[in-house]
């Protein structure tokens, strides 16, 4: 399989701050992939290197095995759905969709036959005529996703495309990206900072930490098998035990990870005794943070079964091989 | 601290914020009163008028004015001397439009999209600064400037260019006898005045303009120049609009730059300033007036149907 992105040791400083910081990476084409990180990480950064919007100042970035240090995003055939949407205001939709045709030059009938048939596949069709103001914020995403895919580029890049959607909204379209994927077969590049979005989109998700990439795989790999301890904290809230908490619950003397959803609250025994100190409902299970000596740990109970009030004594149980061991901390 | 779910009035201050919440109308009526007033009163009652003078004529033998409605004196403008002075002003405003626009539009630019913080304050205080000292006083240094024993033809003589400059004298109709005594001197002088009205609005105009947007062109395959084009100008349309009301009308209107800097050709500011002086024929002043309103209106009303607006 080729790869879409490849980067080597990839950097972009502005002064001082080091925004990305030598970042290897390889996307493999047809891949879905993630960018995940919290604001600031470099994970926009890499985005907009691969646009061109901005210039590496140093390594080298390869699309489809051709350097493109010095081809300016007009050139690259890659295109992006902006978290603004980007939209231009004083075309109509269509003429909006039919930008990128346009501009290389296809003639008005053909490139506007062609923009009605993208409008048809993200379920716009009628909306042509209709400037970008008068469209709600999810049909605005649509008219984005429609304009970016018009010029059938190899990759195509998602800069927080649900970010300005409410929730009903960003499910349906994160199942609708999806099979749009699948459909086109496009590599898709997208970042946000919803580790909720990334698990459940991505085959591939890289996890950003201050300019440099923390953890690359699978999304199972991110959630079950954190290397280190941002991860561990920054995808699903893990309990991160340091080496001598591991070694009192009988574990390695290593950094750890135990998932809240692999804790269980049990009356008496158990592996470390605690209190609850407070709960919090969420609908589908119960999150409750216990005090133990080695700090708080939190359990995700499901909902249905008892949960016990705070100031209860309580201690936690989980089976052996939900301790992870975090390779990534020394 | 009060235990009240109200709390207490504490002054006149909360009793009005009281009244005004109370009455939402109210707060916008005060507010209106007095602008509204202006603008009806002095402003729109003054324009009527001028319009209702210009349908008035003179008698030619007692110069009295005529208060009977005609006609008349709009025809008089389209008496040959008449319509030449309307025909050298409306290019003249057009060609000063021009030239504000094409060489604000990249200082706008440049301070809609790259200057920050101190370069921002030098740009607006580089604009604003001309609008400080007396339009006089720089209309009269212009003349020197421009003037045959002035700083420009010392200039090209000190560096051997007076050929360029005769030349460019030479041009016929703009050329002339001296720079200042040329429509190339007037133009100049139209120009460098108005031209901070046509850069503030274009760089207000392009500021609203995100970058995304220009990144989204460039994403889909546009050039620099593509961009331009069919995103940044027609975004940046109603400034530039905007703009060109300011440098249009206000060189349509102007009777003091064509007289310090310009030949004996009058433009309809000076025919309106000595109709309605010396020669005493308010009516005709009255309608020379009335041809720059006209000319706007048909303006914007052709710039609004060509869709200038649309991006507002």
């Amino acid at each position: 399989m080729t790869s879409a992105v490849e980067f080597i040791n990839v950097s972009r400083h502005f002064g001082p701050v080091r925004a990305v910081d030598g970042v290897d990476l390889t996307i493999p084409e047809g891949a879905f992939f993630a960018m995940l990180g919290p604001s600031g990480s470099g994970k926009t950064t890499c985005l907009r290197l691969i646009s061109g919007f901005e210039a590496p100042t140093g390594g080298a970035i390869r699309i489809f095995g051709q350097d493109v240090s010095a081809v300016p995003p007009n050139r690259r055939n890659v295109n992006t759905v902006f978290q603004d949407y980007a939209l231009f205001p004083h075309m109509s939709v269509r003429e909006n969709v039919a930008y990128g045709l346009q501009m290389r030059g296809v003639g008005r009938r053909l490139r506007e036959a062609r923009a009605d048939e993208l409008l048809e596949m993200v379920k716009l069709a009628g909306y042509g005529d209709r400037k970008p103001g008068a469209l709600s914020g999810g049909q605005r995403q649509r008219v984005a996703l429609a304009r970016a895919l018009i010029n059938e580029p190899r990759v195509l890049l998602l800069d927080e495309p649900l970010g300005a959607l409410d929730l009903k909204l960003r499910e349906a379209m994160q199942d609708e990206l999806k099979a749009l994927q699948a459909r086109l077969k496009i590599t898709f590049v997208f970042v946000t900072h919803d580790q909720g979005e990334a698990l459940s989109m991505a085959d591939t998700i890289a996890v950003f930490s201050e300019g440099k990439i923390a953890q690359i795989g699978t999304p199972s790999d991110i959630y079950d098998r954190p290397q280190t301890r941002f991860v561990a904290d920054f995808v699903g809230s893990s309990n991160v035990l340091s080496p001598d908490q591991a070694r009192a619950v009988g574990g390695p003397a290593r950094w750890c990870s135990l998932r809240p959803e692999a804790l269980r609250l049990v009356a008496a025994g158990g592996k470390i005794a605690g209190q609850v100190q407070a709960l919090r409902y969420l609908g589908a299970g119960t999150r409750v943070v216990v005090g133990t000596p080695g700090g708080e740990m939190t359990a995700l109970l499901p909902a249905g079964g008892a949960v016990p009030a705070p100031g209860t004594p309580v201690a936690l149980d989980w089976d052996a091989n939900a301790l992870h061991v975090m390779e990534g901390e020394a | 601290m009060s235990r009240d779910a109200i709390l207490p009035v504490r002054g006149l201050g909360d009793r009005l914020t009281g009244l005004f919440w109370r009455h939402p109308g109210l707060m916008v009526a005060l507010m209106l009163a007095l602008p509204l007033g202006w603008l009806v009163l002095v402003y729109l009652g003054s324009l009527a008028a001028l319009l209702v003078q210009s349908f008035f004529s003179i008698d030619e033998f007692s110069g009295l004015i005529r208060r009977e409605f005609t006609l008349s004196t709009y025809a008089e403008l389209l008496r040959a001397q008449n319509l030449d002075i309307i025909l050298r002003t409306v290019t003249m405003a057009a060609a000063v439009t021009l030239g504000c626009a094409v060489i604000g539009f990249p200082i706008a630019y440049f301070a809609a999209r790259y200057a920050r913080g101190g370069w921002k304050a030098l740009f607006y205080l580089g604009v604003m600064l001309p609008l400080w000292s007396s339009y006089l006083v720089k209309v009269y240094a212009w003349k020197l400037i421009l003037a045959r024993e002035g700083i420009i033809t010392w200039a090209t003589g000190a560096t051997g260019t007076t050929p360029v400059l005769e030349a460019v004298l030479a041009i016929p109709v703009i050329g002339g006898v001296s720079l200042s005594t040329s429509y190339i001197g007037t133009w100049s002088v139209f120009v460098y005045v108005w031209l901070p009205y046509m850069i503030l609005p274009m760089q207000a105009a392009l500021e609203r303009v995100p970058n995304s947007m220009l990144e989204a062109s460039a994403d889909l395959g546009a050039s620099r120049w593509q961009t331009f084009r069919t995103v940044v100008f027609p975004l940046a349309l109603p400034g530039i609009i905007a703009g060109s009301i300011f440098t249009f009308s206000l060189t349509m209107g102007d009777y003091i730059i064509p007289q310090i800097v310009g030949s004996s050709r009058r433009f309809i500011g000076q025919a309106v300033y000595q109709l309605q002086g010396t020669a005493g024929n308010i009516p005709l002043a009255a309608a020379f007036a009335v041809v720059p309103i006209v000319i706007m209106v048909i303006y914007l009303t052709i710039a609004r149907r060509k869709g200038a607006f649309d991006a507002l």
